[in-house]
């Protein structure tokens, strides 16, 4: 997927793009707020980036005594090298337990290893619900933002939806009367449930504990009633210490949506009395960026989902226009990794503003990291036709005195008296949308030398 | 399956990575004149209330004038003497039969002021359902306990045993449609949290 022919299409729609736009500007300003009310936010920023790091120096370790742990307050944890294999697991314990209905709650893991057609090639039912993830899951397509995951959609739109599936008036548009039909539609998709699915914020490895946290309850509804939890997280979600929480949990909401805390963090130490916990660990490609310099940090990420709400591209252009699970800033550094060939324009959904790396909550090096990409995509020739053409050209200008003091002869003498098409064509990615500048009359060595005469 | 295990272990520990040292958790985070009063403004903030009561007592009269608890049909408590319930979690064998519960009177061991949570958990409780899916819900705690941070209130859990435990920090929410905020999205549509003075009186 090209990211800016997808984006294109996307702003075709000049006033649908400005609407997306303000509606995350509006959950960055929010985000400021609860950063700048808090006079520690840049050592907590720093800490939290502290622990992280020492985290992904020490995986292994961790990731052991984490087992160990959970292992010991009844937990059952599983190991997943790739997406097929914890699919794999997850369709085997729901088999295993007869498991017809599944409730998750919002896992971007999941939404990476697309278990949920998997799951229904075998006949089970999956319901995500999240609001947000539900109306997304409806509308069969994927999430567009992993924080809010329907940020792309229009309350007409859900309006319809909902009249289409759950029979509400037609032409409703009322959050309030949208929201409580969906309330109503899933707690009976929680009640009839037979397993409960969660994704995995935290990772305690010191306790072998879990935390989840959500605004909605649906985490919590979901594996407080049927008798099995199965909890999927990537190895990168360990931390070491509980007390580390105190740290991440300060930084995760106000990062994400401005709130000082999410509604609910719940604690998972252990299956609940009479209740069966499965933990399946996935490193899907993780232990592979382990290996980098350059991009190692990116595992740090906590899927605040902060960069996206700050990137004047993706508010611009909507989440769906990466072609990947995570769109914006941070899903254009982890989805080369994955595929460099498939995601090579990502890395250019961007204009190095920064803006990315001053408000991720564990000062990962976004835009840094995003140029590292595009010298990468380079090395390995994935560069397209124009673009290699005209850069080897400009190259060649540069390296030689003689040869850009002439083409910027011909800059100033010939270009203005050329016909438009000769100037804006193919070739010119630039002005596509853009107007070259006025050329000026004399080169700056042409007017410092008429100086020197004077 | 523990192929995959020494796999996943092995290809981390073939990269070899300076290790980092962890940083220190003791530092100079925020603190209030006021703790229950910052505690009362940030719960309302995110859709919840606050109530100051002396005793239990206090309590239950205030717990009569709210609208929500007063029209409640079915009703539980884990706190003797409040709540009026009309049937006892402790009886019931199915967690799903809990889902006709309108008013849950239930017990929070400690309050945090920088962000309006208090840490609930399911210990002495045969389920812990009735903090998600009842239709509203109050939390008795004890005015003594409201720490100022999250660091505190993490120097509080230490989480050896096996069990659950939550930060509920206001009523279930979500903001799922076009970014407006809508309160009861599955759990709790109310949220009230007493902070009693004497709780034994």
């Amino acid at each position: 997927m090209d990211h800016a022919v997808a984006a294109a299409k996307f702003v075709a729609n000049d006033q649908r793009a400005h609407w997306h736009d303000q509606a995350l500007w509006f959950v960055r300003q929010k985000r400021d707020r609860m950063a700048n009310s808090l006079p520690e936010w840049e050592t907590l920023r720093d800490t939290a980036s502290a622990i992280k790091a020492y985290t992904v120096t020490h995986l292994a370790e961790l990731l052991e005594q984490f087992e160990e742990n959970a292992t010991q307050l009844g937990a059952t944890v599983h190991w997943a090298r790739n997406a097929a294999e914890h699919n794999e697991i997850v369709h085997g314990l729901l088999h295993d337990h007869g498991v017809k209905k599944l409730v998750k709650s919002k896992s971007m893991l999941t939404e990476e290893c697309h278990l949920n057609p998997f799951l229904e090639r075998h006949g089970i039912e999956v319901t995500d619900t999240d609001l947000g993830e539900w109306l997304v899951q409806l509308r069969r397509e994927p999430p567009s933002h992993i924080v809010m995951p329907a940020i792309h959609i229009k309350k007409e739109e859900v309006g319809e939806l909902f009249h289409n599936i759950l029979g509400t008036d037609e032409g409703a548009t009322d959050p309030t009367y949208l929201a409580e039909a969906a309330r109503h539609a899933l707690r009976q998709k929680f009640l009839e449930a037979d397993a409960g699915l969660t994704g995995v914020n935290f990772a305690i490895a010191e306790t072998g504990g879990f935390v989840v946290c959500t605004n909605e309850g649906n985490a919590d509804l979901g594996v407080s009633l049927p008798k099995l939890h199965i909890a999927s997280m990537g190895i990168e979600k360990l931390i070491p210490q509980a007390a580390h929480l105190g740290v991440f949990l300060r930084l995760l909401a106000r990062s994400a949506t401005g709130q000082p805390i999410t509604t609910y963090s719940s604690h998972f130490h252990g299956p609940r009395p009479g209740g069966e916990l499965h933990i399946v660990l996935v490193d899907n490609g993780r232990s592979d960026l382990l290996g980098s310099d350059q991009f190692r940090r990116s595992l740090s990420c906590i899927r605040c989902g902060a960069c996206m709400n700050t990137c004047p591209v993706y508010r611009r252009s909507g989440g769906h226009t990466y072609g990947t699970t995570v769109p914006g800033p941070i899903g254009s550094i982890l989805a080369p990794a994955r595929d460099a060939k498939a995601h090579h324009t990502l890395p250019y959904a961007c204009s190095l503003c920064g803006s990315c790396t001053d408000v991720c909550p564990v000062k990962i090096d976004l835009h840094h990291q995003l140029l590292s990409w595009r010298k990468e995509i380079g090395v390995r020739g994935l560069v397209p036709f124009t673009k290699r053409f005209s850069m080897g050209i400009a190259s060649r200008v540069f390296q030689h005195p003689a040869i850009y003091r002439m083409s910027g002869w011909f800059a100033r003498k010939l270009v203005p008296k050329l016909p438009r098409f000769l100037i804006y064509n193919r070739l010119n990615t630039w002005g596509r949308q853009r107007e070259l500048p006025d050329f000026p009359k004399q080169s700056f060595r042409e007017q410092y030398k008429r100086r020197q005469k004077k | 399956m523990s192929t995959s295990r020494d796999a996943i272990l092995a290809a981390i520990r073939s990269k070899t990575l300076e290790p980092t040292p962890l940083p220190t958790l003791e530092q100079d985070w925020i603190r209030f004149d006021d703790p229950i009063a910052q505690f009362g403004s940030v719960l309302e903030f995110v859709g919840g209330k606050c109530v100051r009561c002396e005793s239990l007592a206090a309590v239950q009269e205030t717990l009569d004038t709210v609208v929500e608890c007063q029209t409640a049909v079915v009703r539980c408590s884990t706190v003797s003497g409040v709540g009026r319930p009309t049937l006892s979690i402790d009886d019931i064998d199915d967690p799903h039969s809990l889902d006709t519960v309108d008013f849950a009177v239930l017990r929070g061991q400690f309050a945090v002021a920088e962000n309006g949570a208090v840490w609930v958990t399911d210990a002495g409780l045969r389920h812990r359902v009735p903090f998600f899916l009842s239709q509203h819900l109050a939390l008795i705690v004890p005015s003594s306990e409201v720490v100022p941070n999250m660091h505190e209130a993490f120097q509080r859990l230490t989480f050896k045993d096996r069990g659950f435990g939550c930060f509920i920090s206001g009523p279930s929410k979500t903001a799922d449609i076009e970014q407006s905020l809508v309160i009861g999205a599955h759990g709790p549509r109310s949220h009230i949290v007493f902070l009693v003075d004497s709780i034994d009186a």
